[in-house]
């Protein structure tokens, strides 16, 4: 079977987009996949096509680099395959040739399978939020630091609410001034990290002054106070969110004085989760992308000087590689679609600057994780029935049953309390549930990678059609209205 | 210094502790993982009398069976008290701690035949079935005509030539029932009686002369007056390290699981009739056979498939797609519902398809409880109890013979 493209690129972020342009540019047959409707990823996240924003870069934390992004995206279409609105749910590699077979499902209501096959693979498919549980983290009204920038980029209903963040890493800072800037009223910002304030805030001693001036500007101008060694450790409301505990921390992140402050809005995360389903599944060797001293970080793909996985023909860029935001993300998708042209014969010239380019980011971007590292006195603001699993429903009592009991790792605990086991497989709750079940406690700080064999829900009809003697032969039709009604 | 150390902490393990403690030993039980970390949390909790030729396993079913019910009915694998935070101990929905704190169900199986012909053979399973066994119990079942099936079952398709009710067949969750029989052993016969310690990695034995006398771990040697080996698909790399043979091998399955269902779909294990040639058959390729069925949290597990492909975890969609296909053949309302996971575990395998149960006279001390396949978690508990008999010199209640450690000798290379 021939494969219907050269290269074939998982995500439509920074990285993804560059990649694939990058890759076209170089006089590859390029598809670009992606779940959204629109391409940007997590940080160009973009207003819906039919809403008209008059200066919709405002919103964005680095105004030009949208500018920018946009024009990537319209010269990629001009030259790729943009499949926007699929999901990947599965993708694989034969052994023999290589070639690269990925599984999407189109359309909500009515999802179609489609099947892409191509020679090489760039997996960019970037990272999702690091949220901590803590009582009362499920009441309406409390969101994830990149759900709240979502919130903001999508549909900028925020003007009026009265807004907490906390949490910690540099994110919180574009998170709070776009919502300031949006019209809310940014109560404070909660750093569970060590005193920096603003005036010895790591993005000022990685000589990036300009953006961590940028930020602290806006806040000082909306009167936002940021505060270190503070996080909100409970959150209060009978059906939705009415105040919420803040708690000065010791070193370790245990609570230490505590005050109440009313507000209707917490926008909390405690960094991101490269999100690596893909690779796990095609075998990429991975690495520890360890939190810093005594942090838990999460594991992240392997990659060469040219972005190569351990797997030939599969690439990796991005935030999969190391958490690292959007101007390293796009430099290392540049290197991957140069590699990919390259080792599919085109004649690629050296950009030795880009590299070197790319190394100063990546260094930078590894010393901004370790200082925020994820302290363990977290574990203390949790209650016995501070749920840890909300899928599944699963308070902080049963994870401690499921160890007692001789689990000793996430995957133990999932199988005898059901932490993680629900219907977002443990997105949520698998960092949180990894350190409860004592897996940062090991050497190297990094636990295993969760396998998940399907990487977005499919339904059974549509699987069916991967079955080799299906009459539908790989691609099943919609499959039938089921008698008891749509699906949950 | 313990009377027994058991290596491997899944379901074989743990009943064989779980035995070995009532019998009045003194038991270490020790993994190198977790708790119920390799084929017990991958598999789907079958307690099967119904796919099983007469011979001498379906004498152990039939035997396990019991003990199965009397497990679940005495409570003991209700050990652990309820989490104090409440009302919902361990998140589960429904009903968490019946069936013994391992959600046993006595849900029965229902096998279904797809053309006449496999209809004919399957009445013909069942009347031997039925004839009764060495252990004095006999596999209850019921004839079902085409027109009844759906008495059993509203949702299965139509057009099948038939079927048999199994009223015996039953369903474990296979990672709690490992778990709470280690914990509700020791919380009856006595903390110091049945210890768990995971984490311990067995490197190999202590010996005096040409006996067994304990086990050389990563943590330390541990005498002991015997060892059992219950390391499942790895029982035949912990023989090795007592220079002894037992030709255990992987064989492959996926499990598909889906959303959780809020009303249940299925009320019974069911599978096809082709289920049980696949689980007799000796092919190293794939074959697939539906087995379909629902569990008491709301998901529906889709099995099974079986390979001889090493210990491989990459996943092979046409593998998926048939057990999908299959699925939804029986069940066609399944069709509109979400996969949410697959995962795959390794069936210890021996040659015979028949378990490994009793001491090794190449190596005196050291007992294998092992190679059970896929039916390990519906044959733990009658392995547990035979061995604790063995262990204490009684006569075990069936004859251990098809089941000896040194039957291979023969055909070793």
């Amino acid at each position: 079977m021939t494969p219907e493209y050269d290269l074939a690129v998982i995500g439509g972020g920074p990285a993804g987009v560059a990649g694939a342009l990058t890759a076209s540019l170089a006089g590859l047959a390029v598809v670009l996949v992606d779940a959204a409707p629109r391409l940007g990823g997590q940080y160009f996240r973009r207003l819906p096509a039919g809403f008209r924003a008059a200066r919709p870069g405002a919103l964005h934390h680095a105004p030009g680099g949208l500018d920018r992004f946009t024009r990537q995206c319209e010269g990629l279409a001009a030259r790729a395959d943009v499949l926007t609105g699929h999901r990947v749910w599965t993708a694989g590699r034969e052994e023999a040739d290589g070639t690269v077979t990925v599984r999407c499902l189109e359309g909500d209501r009515e999802e179609r399978p489609r099947t892409v096959t191509a020679r090489r693979l760039l997996i960019a498919t970037g990272a999702y939020d690091l949220p901590l549980p803590f009582p009362g983290w499920d009441l309406p009204g409390v969101l994830t630091a990149g759900g709240a920038q979502a919130l903001l980029k999508g549909d900028l209903v925020v003007a009026g609410r009265r807004v907490v963040v906390a949490g910690t890493g540099p994110f919180l800072l574009p998170v709070a001034a776009g919502l300031a800037a949006a019209g809310a009223h940014v109560l404070g910002v909660h750093e569970a990290a060590g005193r920096f304030g603003l005036a010895r805030h790591p993005l000022l001693a990685a000589g990036k002054a300009g953006e961590a001036l940028g930020y602290g500007l806006r806040l000082a101008r909306h009167r936002v106070p940021y505060r270190g060694r503070q996080a909100v450790i409970e959150a209060h409301g009978e059906h939705g969110l009415t105040h919420v505990t803040i708690a000065d921390l010791d070193h370790d992140w245990r609570p230490l004085a505590t005050r109440t402050v009313a507000c209707d809005t917490l926008a909390t995360g405690y960094g991101f989760v490269p999100r690596i389903d893909l690779a796990v599944q095609l075998g990429c060797a991975l690495r520890g992308d360890h939190g810093g001293q005594g942090g838990h970080g999460s594991p992240v793909v392997a990659v060469d000087a040219g972005m190569r996985t351990s797997v030939p023909g599969v690439y990796a860029a991005g935030e999969t590689t190391g958490v690292g935001g959007a101007v390293l993300a796009e430099a290392e998708g540049r290197l991957a679609g140069r590699s990919a042209a390259a080792d599919l014969g085109r004649r690629v010239p050296p950009d030795p600057a880009l590299s070197r380019r790319r190394d100063r980011l990546a260094a930078f971007a590894r010393a901004l994780r370790e200082s925020y590292p994820v302290r363990p006195g977290w574990q203390e603001w949790l209650r016995d029935e501070t749920p840890v699993c909300r899928c599944e429903e699963v308070p902080l009592a049963a994870v401690r049953e499921a160890r007692a009991l001789g689990a000793s790792d996430a995957r133990s605990v999932k199988l005898l309390s059901r932490a993680g086991m629900g219907w977002c497989q443990g997105r949520m709750c698998g960092y949180a549930v990894s350190c409860l079940a004592g897996e940062a406690d090991g050497p190297g700080g990094s636990p295993p990678a969760p396998r998940r064999t399907i990487a977005q829900p499919v339904r059974l009809g549509d699987l069916a059609g991967l079955a080799p003697d299906s009459p539908a032969g790989g691609s099943a039709p919609p499959a039938s209205p089921s008698p008891e009604g749509p699906p949950r | 210094m313990p009377d027994v150390v058991v290596i491997g902490a899944g379901i074989v393990g743990a009943a064989c502790a779980y035995y070995a403690a009532r019998a009045g030993l003194d038991v270490a039980v020790v993994d190198r993982g977790p708790v119920a970390g390799g084929t017990t949390g991958a598999g789907e909790g079958n307690i099967l009398v119904s796919d099983k030729e007469p011979g001498p396993e379906l004498g152990l079913a039939l035997l396990s069976n019991r003990l199965w019910r009397e497990l679940a009915a005495s409570g003991d694998g209700e050990g652990a008290r309820r989490a104090p935070g409440g009302a919902r101990p361990g998140g589960l929905r429904g009903p968490a701690r019946a069936g013994g704190g391992f959600e046993f169900e006595a849900k029965g199986g229902l096998v279904v035949a797809e053309t006449a012909q496999a209809m004919e053979a399957l009445a013909g399973l069942a009347a031997r079935q039925g004839a009764g066994s060495a252990s004095g119990g006999a596999v209850e079942s019921t004839v079902v005509a085409p027109d009844r099936l759906r008495d059993y079952e509203p949702h299965l398709a139509g057009g099948l030539a038939g079927g048999v009710f199994y009223p015996q067949d039953a369903q474990v969750q296979p990672a709690l029932a490992a778990a709470r029989l280690i914990r509700g052993g020791a919380e009856r016969f006595g903390r110091s009686a049945l210890t768990l310690r995971t984490g311990v990695t067995v490197t190999g034995f202590t010996r005096d002369g040409g006996r067994v006398t304990g086990v050389r771990t990563d943590r330390g040697d541990i005498p002991a007056g015997a060892v059992v080996n219950a390391a499942g698909t790895w029982g035949g790399e912990v023989a090795a390290l007592a220079g002894t043979h037992v030709p255990v091998l992987p064989r492959r399955g996926f499990i598909l699981v889906t959303e959780p269902l809020e009303k249940p779909l299925i009320r019974h294990k069911v599978y096809t009739a082709a289920y049980v040639t696949a689980v007799a058959s000796d092919s190293a390729g794939l074959e697939t056979s539906a087995v379909v069925e629902g569990t008491p949290a709301g998901p529906v597990l889709i099995g099974a498939s079986r390979e001889r492909a090493g210990f491989d975890r990459t996943v092979p969609p046409a593998v998926l797609g048939r057990l999908a296909a299959q699925a939804v053949a029986l069940f066609p309302a399944l069709a509109r519902r979400r996969v949410i996971r697959a995962y795959c575990g390794f069936r210890p395998y021996c040659p015979d398809h028949l378990p490994v149960i009793g001491e090794d006279p190449r190596a005196p001390g050291l007992y294998h409880a092992c190679g059970h396949e896929g039916a390990g978690i519906g044959l733990a508990p009658a392995t547990g109890h035979l061995l604790a008999q063995a262990l204490t010199g009684l006569r075990t209640d069936l004859d251990l013979t098809p089941f000896r450690p040194d039957r291979f000798e023969g055909e070793r290379r």
